[in-house]
Formats: C-alpha cells, sequence, structure tokens
C-alpha cells in the first residue's frame, strides 16, 4: 500500500515538472528567437535591449530550397534567396524598377542597341575577394554550357545573348557566347537582338556572377549547403545543411550598399501546413505568414492582413483543331461566347476568394512600366467582359455558323482543390448562360495536362502563365503561330506581324513598340477571342504591424529585405 | 535457427530486387517530368537538362545502371527536390527526426494500449471496459491531421506547454508528434489484447490454473497476456515500420524535417532516384521488422517452430 503511494507521488511529480519544463520552453520561444540554433534558454537574457535596436525578421517558407546554384536554380523559393544573398548588375527597386547594382551605372549601349558594354563597381564576394567581370563570364558560360544541365541558362538566354542557342545545343564552345571581360572592371556583352527589357534581365538569378576559383574549388560540393557558396547580396545564407526546413540569412558586411540594409538576421523555417502558420504567427514565433483556402476567407478583413498581386494570368486556352479536326472553337463566334460567358468578378469573391483580380487582359496589371513609371495595362482598358447577353447572342451567331444546336467541350484542368472548384464553378455558369452547351470536366496532374497540352489533346484548357522578364512581351509572344505554348492552332498574321515589329525595328523605339503590342493584345484577346483571359492570382499574408518595407517584385525573386526593417515591436 | 535466418536472407535479398525491379518500371510510367520548369522549357531544352541526370538512355540501361549502382550501394542523386545531393545523405538526414517521434508514439500507443487492453479484460463490463472501449475507438476513428491540429491549438498555442510545431526545442518539439503518433497503435493494442485476453480467460487451462491455486496477477501475465501478445505483435511489427519510418500528416502539420512528407513530396515531382532510394529504404526495413517478428514468435511461443516442416 505504502509503496503504491510513493509511486503515485513520483508519477504526480513527474508530470509536473514536465509541465513546468513546458512552460519554461514556451517563454524561451516566445524571447529568444534569435538564437534558435543555440539551446534557447540562456537566449531569453542575451534579448533584453531596446526592441528596435533588434533588427530580426521571422519568416516562413512553403518549400524546402531545392538548389542554391544559380545556374540550376528553376523554383520560386530559390531565386527569392538568391534575390537576398547574392545580386547581378541590376536590382529591382523599391518601385520596381531596374536599376544599378553591381553595375557602375547605366551601361553604355551601342547604336545598333546590340553590345551593351557595363562598368563594375567595387564590391567584394563575402569573403573579402573582388567581383570581377570574369565572375560574369565565368557564370553565363556556366549555364549555357549543356554538361551544367541548367534549365534556366538556355531558357533565358536563347535568341537574347549573342550565339546562346547554338552553343546550348553544343553546336559551339562555351567562349562564342556573346559575353566577354575587358578587362576586371568592364564586361561587355553582345545580343543577338536588340532587348529593351534587358536591364531587367539582369536583375534575374541566373545571370549573377560566380567566383570561378572557388566554384571549381568546391566541384560537386558547391552549393550543397550555406557554407559551400560565396555571397555578394546584401545577406548571407547560414544555418543551411542542404536539405533541411531551415536556415538563417544574416546581413552581408562586405555588401557595397550594406549601410542600406537594416536587418541583422532574418530566420526562415519551412513550414507547409497553413494552419500551422497561422499558429506560429498568433504565438509570435513568425512575422508573416501566407493566407490561403478557408484561412483567407476567415482573415480576409484582418487589419494585419497585407494582400499583393501577382503578375500571373490564368486563362481559357480555346483549341481549334483537335486530333487534326477543327474543333467549334475554330468559330469566332463560339470563342468569343465563351469569352464572355462566366462572371469573373464572383469567381474571385465568392470561389478563390484570395485577394486576386478578374481579368479582362492579358498583361498583367502592376507588372510592366514605361520609362514614365506608366503602367502597360493603362492603354488597353477591359477587353470582352463578362457579359450574358452579349454572350448568348454570339452563341447563337456561332452554333448557326456551324450548324449545330448542341456542343459538348471538354474543360481540361488542374487536380488541386481550388482547380477543381473553379472549374466545376466554370461549367456551371457557361452552361447556364449558353444554351445547348455542355462542358465535362476533366481533372488531371500537372504533368498529365503538360502532355495533353503538347499532343493538343482538349478543347478548353485553364492555363496560366508568370513572366520570364519584366515586359508585356513575356505574356504575348507566347500566341505567335507556331511558338510552343501555342499548341491550340491559333494564327493571325497580323497579330504574328505586331510582335515581329516590336521586336524587330520597332525594338529601340520605346513608344512604337509600346503601341504594337498593345494593339497585338487587343487582337489576341478582343478581336479574335483566341483566349479567354479569368484572373490575375492574388495572394494574402497576415504581416506584423511591426514590419516594414518588404518588397514584393512581379519578376525574379518574390522580395526584397534589403529595405525591410522592425519598427516598435514590444 | 542459423539456417533458417540464412535462408529468410536469401529470400529477403530476391524480395528487394523484385521491389526494386517493381518500383523502377511502375515509377517510370508516371506521367511528368522531373524537371520543376517543364511547361516553359522547349523539347531540345528538356534534352539536355534529362541527358545530365542520364534519363536519356533507354529505359532498360537505366535500369541496368541503377540496379548495378545498387549493389555497389549507391543510391544515386537527387534530380529534382535537392538537385545534386546524394539520395543517401537525404534519406539519412531526414531518417532521425522520423524515427524518434515515431519511436516515442510507437512506445507510448503500444504500453498505454496494452494497460487499457489488459485492464478492460480483467475488469470485463465495468466503465473501465467501456472507458478503455471509447479510447480505443476515439484513437481509430479520429484522423490523424484532426487529431494533431487539436494539440497543436491547444496544448501549443492556447495553452503554451509545447511548442506549437518546429524540430527545435529538442524533446520538446517531439512530444506533440509522439502523442498524435501514438493513438493509433494505442488503440489497435488495446483493442486486440482485450479480445484475446477475454478469449484466453475464457478457455479451460486458465480455469484449471485457478483450480490449482494460481493468483490473479499470475495468470493474468504469465497466461493469459502472452498468449495475447501473438496477434497483437503480428500487426505490430508492420505499424511500427509505417510509423518509424513517417508519418506525412503528422510531420506537415508539426513541420518536421521527417522522410515521411519528404517521400510523398517526391513522387508529386518525379524524382525518381529519392522515390527509388526511400522505397527500397522502406522496404529493408519493413522486410528486417517480418523477420524479427518471426523470431519473436517462437521466443513468446514455443510452440512456433522457426526451423520449419522438418520437426
Amino acid at each position: 500500500m505504502k509503496n503504491s503511494k510513493i509511486l503515485w507521488l513520483l508519477g504526480l511529480v513527474l508530470v509536473l515538472s514536465a509541465f513546468l519544463a513546458a512552460c519554461g520552453g514556451g517563454d524561451d520561444t516566445d524571447t529568444g528567437t534569435e538564437n534558435t540554433d543555440t539551446e534557447g534558454t540562456e537566449g531569453a537574457e542575451g534579448n533584453g535591449g531596446e526592441p528596435d535596436s533588434v533588427q530580426e525578421l521571422n519568416l516562413v517558407e512553403g518549400a524546402e530550397i531545392p538548389s542554391m546554384d544559380s545556374s540550376i536554380a528553376e523554383d520560386a523559393v530559390a531565386f527569392n534567396i538568391l534575390n537576398n544573398v547574392n545580386e547581378g548588375l541590376f536590382r529591382l527597386n523599391q518601385e520596381n524598377i531596374a536599376e544599378p547594382a553591381l553595375a557602375d551605372g547605366e551601361p553604355e549601349i551601342s547604336e545598333d542597341g546590340l553590345t551593351y558594354t557595363f562598368k563594375l563597381r567595387d564590391a567584394n564576394w563575402s569573403d573579402g575577394t573582388p567581383i570581377t567581370a570574369n565572375d560574369f563570364v565565368y557564370a553565363w558560360q556556366r549555364a549555357i554550357d549543356p554538361a551544367t544541365g541548367s534549365p534556366y541558362g538556355p531558357y533565358m538566354m536563347a535568341g537574347t545573348i549573342k550565339n546562346a542557342t547554338e552553343v546550348s545545343e553544343g553546336d559551339m564552345e562555351v567562349s562564342e557566347l556573346g559575353i566577354t571581360a575587358e578587362d576586371d572592371k568592364t564586361l561587355v556583352v553582345e545580343l543577338e537582338r536588340p532587348t529593351p527589357y534587358f536591364m531587367s534581365l539582369m536583375a534575374f538569378g541566373t545571370f549573377y556572377p560566380l567566383n570561378e576559383e572557388f566554384v571549381t574549388e568546391q566541384g560537386d560540393n558547391y552549393a550543397s549547403n550555406s557554407e559551400t557558396i560565396l555571397y555578394n547580396g546584401p545577406f548571407t545564407l547560414t544555418n543551411w545543411d542542404g536539405t533541411g526546413l531551415t536556415w538563417t540569412m544574416e546581413k552581408n558586411a562586405e555588401y557595397w550598399d550594406a549601410e542600406t540594409v537594416q536587418l541583422e538576421t532574418i530566420n526562415v523555417d519551412v513550414v507547409k501546413e497553413t494552419s500551422t502558420q497561422v499558429n506560429l504567427y498568433q504565438s509570435g514565433e513568425k512575422d508573416r505568414v501566407g493566407l490561403s483556402g478557408e484561412f483567407a476567407m476567415q482573415y480576409a478583413e484582418d487589419p494585419e492582413v497585407v494582400k499583393e498581386l501577382e503578375p500571373t494570368l490564368f486563362y481559357l486556352k480555346f483549341n481549334q483543331e483537335r486530333n487534326g479536326e477543327e474543333t467549334p472553337l475554330a468559330n469566332e463566334n463560339i470563342r468569343k461566347a465563351i469569352a464572355t460567358g462566366f462572371n469573373k468578378q464572383d469567381l474571385v469573391d465568392v470561389v478563390l476568394a484570395n485577394g486576386s483580380l478578374p481579368a479582362n487582359y492579358l498583361v498583367p496589371t502592376d507588372f510592366s512600366f514605361n520609362e514614365a513609371g506608366e503602367d502597360f495595362r493603362d492603354i488597353n482598358g477591359d477587353m470582352l467582359p463578362f457579359n450574358a447577353e452579349e454572350a448568348k447572342t454570339y452563341w447563337e451567331k456561332g452554333l448557326e455558323e456551324i450548324g449545330e444546336t448542341e456542343v459538348t467541350m471538354e474543360l481540361l484542368g488542374g487536380d488541386s482543390e481550388l482547380a477543381g472548384k473553379m472549374d466545376a464553378y466554370l461549367k456551371e455558369q457557361l452552361e447556364t448562360n449558353l444554351e445547348g452547351l455542355t462542358v465535362n470536366l476533366k481533372a488531371v496532374p500537372f504533368g498529365v495536362r503538360l502532355e495533353l497540352d503538347e499532343a493538343q489533346d482538349y478543347d478548353i484548357q485553364n492555363s496560366g502563365w508568370g513572366p520570364d522578364y519584366q515586359d508585356p512581351m513575356t505574356f504575348i509572344d507566347l500566341f505567335v503561330t507556331g511558338s510552343s505554348h501555342n499548341l491550340m492552332s491559333y494564327s493571325s498574321e497580323e497579330f504574328d506581324n505586331l510582335v515581329e515589329q516590336a521586336k524587330g525595328e520597332l525594338a529601340q523605339d520605346a513608344e512604337g513598340r509600346w503601341e504594337a503590342m498593345a494593339q497585338a493584345e487587343k487582337i489576341l484577346i478582343e478581336e479574335d477571342a483566341a483566349i479567354a483571359p479569368i484572373y490575375q492570382r492574388g495572394i494574402m499574408s497576415l504581416q506584423k504591424p511591426y514590419v516594414n518595407n518588404i518588397i514584393k517584385h512581379p519578376f525574379g525573386g518574390d522580395y526584397s529585405y534589403k529595405w525591410a526593417y522592425i519598427s516598435g515591436k514590444e | 535457427m542459423a539456417r533458417y535466418i540464412g535462408k529468410r536472407l536469401i529470400y529477403m535479398f530476391i524480395t528487394l530486387a523484385l521491389i526494386a525491379t517493381f518500383t523502377f518500371f511502375l515509377m517510370k510510367i508516371l506521367p511528368g517530368s522531373p524537371i520543376a520548369s517543364a511547361d516553359k522549357l522547349s523539347p531540345e531544352q528538356r534534352a539536355v537538362v534529362e541527358a545530365r541526370y542520364g534519363l536519356d538512355q533507354p529505359l532498360p540501361v537505366q535500369y541496368f545502371d541503377y540496379m548495378f549502382g545498387l549493389l555497389q550501394g549507391d543510391l544515386g542523386i537527387s534530380i529534382n527536390q535537392f538537385k545534386g545531393a546524394n539520395v543517401t545523405d537525404v534519406i539519412l538526414s531526414r531518417m532521425g527526426p522520423s524515427a524518434q517521434i515515431g519511436f516515442q508514439g510507437m512506445l507510448l500507443g503500444t504500453v498505454l494500449g496494452i494497460l487499457f487492453g489488459m485492464v478492460a479484460a480483467l475488469r470485463q463490463n465495468t466503465w473501465v471496459d467501456y472507458g478503455s472501449t471509447i479510447v480505443a475507438i476515439i484513437g481509430i476513428s479520429i484522423p490523424s491531421f484532426v487529431f494533431a491540429s487539436m494539440l497543436q491549438y491547444w496544448l501549443g498555442l492556447k495553452w503554451d506547454l509545447f511548442p506549437v510545431a518546429l524540430w527545435k526545442d529538442g524533446f520538446m518539439s517531439s512530444v506533440l508528434p509522439s502523442i498524435a503518433l501514438a493513438m493509433f497503435p494505442l488503440a489497435t493494442a488495446a483493442r486486440f489484447i482485450r479480445t484475446e485476453m477475454i478469449e484466453v480467460l475464457g478457455s479451460d487451462y486458465i480455469t484449471l490454473a485457478k483450480a490449482k491455486g494460481a493468483s490473479g496477477s499470475e495468470i493474468a501475465f504469465k497466461h493469459a497476456f502472452r498468449n495475447a501478445l501473438i496477434p497483437l505483435i503480428t500487426v505490430l511489427g508492420p505499424m511500427a515500420v509505417s510509423i518509424l519510418t513517417g508519418s506525412l500528416v503528422v510531420e506537415q502539420i508539426f513541420a518536421i524535417p521527417g522522410i515521411g512528407e519528404q517521400f510523398v513530396k517526391s513522387i508529386m515531382v518525379n524524382d525518381f532516384s529519392i522515390i527509388m532510394g526511400t522505397t527500397i529504404f522502406f522496404s529493408v526495413f519493413l522486410i528486417v521488422v517480418i523477420l524479427v517478428v518471426d523470431i519473436l514468435y517462437g521466443v513468446i511461443d514455443p510452440r512456433i517452430r522457426l526451423s520449419g516442416g522438418k520437426s
């Protein structure tokens, strides 16, 4: 009897001690987050100064880093970090205009627009060695070399940098690529054709410099963890083991513009569950987290919500020829009927509810600007907006022209929950507004959709596109005749000509080029209804009020923390 | 015994080769490409990247290359998830946290489950019995993501007893995920032990033992419990493998760098070498556990002979 009492008491003590230890642990995580790599118990004391003297930001990321090698990277997480720990000739500034970074001022451009001569500013790698023109030559040659197997190297350079296509296909030596180091501080780049958006391209990760000596010395180990990389950006990466869910960015003392950088530390953890992100935000461990699905709806009116617009556009692709036969979508009126036959406002408000915008255009809003800083979107207004009456008229006319009274079409879409809801909504809208139309939904994984797209085996496809450079052309030239993305047999001579002009004779005439692209967009969307824009994606985040100046970019890395700072955190 | 184990080892090797072969070809049937930006690249550009990882070779060549590497213990390099990283390193770095929460969850669940089951059987049709049955039903029927989310919200966020998520505070970080993982083995063990023990307690030899004057605890532990363990071990073995090798849901909710969620992602992104490596790793684990379970049968119940057939 005595024994059991002692046991009982012992058990109670154990439970209590676990409880107390737990409380201690909880306090640590509230106050001592800057010491996450040490054990944390003592961390709380090192943190006792003025709150704003602690410049520390706690972030989450939705996925791991697949690669920190700027030649190999091809995903949003890597490009975002690269944008903050490295730098190219140019960088997108707080207004999202490309401004000189490692380049010392604007380059000298030859009259034909084909040769750019950059002077480099005095800047160092994180180990103190100076950045030279050869670092760029090496990095670009490495990215285009077929032996590297870079996905973005050939993609970004082909057709733009001289000889890039030939080098990437192994027909020329890498030394033939249009980039040479005249001396340590002078870099000459030769282009295939005049490229008005070339400066913004220089802000993209693939074009960042690499220190040849360091990279070759590391060999296969290069960028396998945060110790085997050299940095030249506002921050350096630390505590990343190559496969883990956690890493830190620390202010880079060697950065040429270090005095602008206020944040000392950025702690990042990969958290894939939205509910967990929100809980970590509520517990104060994280300063900014993403919202999606029901959480976006739940917090939509919260004062700490930040809404941002992404330059990603979703649209319906109308396939005009399937299995060698014309589809009903080869008829312009049928296409217009579908394009105007669904309510986009309701779709973004009720179905998506994540801050997205209804789109009656192809080139996103808040994405590309002319020299006066005007948005491309201001030129062409809304094109073919939702109008059930007009849709009905187009539809009846179209049916008459193809000699049918009933049409069945397949709508190919993604297999995510959101895609499913959206496609079901589109089906319901179209079948209600267009009498005699039956829409069959086909939801498949991304890889399958790609294969069906390539085989041109679908009627309507719910598709999306994000930009590769900061210019309307990255969207517009998707649809020229024979483009590998125009897998729907759309062909318009007028459209092709305008794109050709914008790329060719108008390349150096900023205004004329802008006009040509606007006109091309009008033909594509309004006159031909070759595609039907649906929405431009928005994202919602929760952000603590003491976080300031995280800059969202439309291209390259998603965010810059260079200008961010903490103010007013107790 | 040695002969038996030797024979089993040969079978294990054959099984493994078959699993590797089937997985390899099934995986290649999966639609899609391991190149993340495949939708942007032209076919030529894609071919260049594929050549870098040997994916341009004919399938049989890829297969024999892979199997040959496997024989030498080389699992290849990751194509997509951790580009260029050695698959063995990836698995090893992700195995630790999964094994820790898995082991703790398994231990907690089985011990409590056995306890609940025994008490329920010995006090059949009392409130103790009903109570433990209800716990068992809840453990089986509540999906782990609901249970894990509730633990996180209440014990983590609201009461601040344990970290909400993340793998940063040593043992404390592992408590909630372990509890979440413990529910299923707990419920399973409780059910099996109760059913088996009730059956055993009603059998003739227990009556005989009672008649001979054996004490209550002696009957419960020496006779009833031991017999009830056999079916339990049969299910616990494979369950231990699945829990130790990671649970996608629990790892994802608590943001733990485990192998379960990483394995699922490798399938989604067609990272062939990671899919193969992890499958083989899991298979070895499972096969070994099955062998251990078979050996344990003999230890628990001497009537089960391992040398098989020849006695």
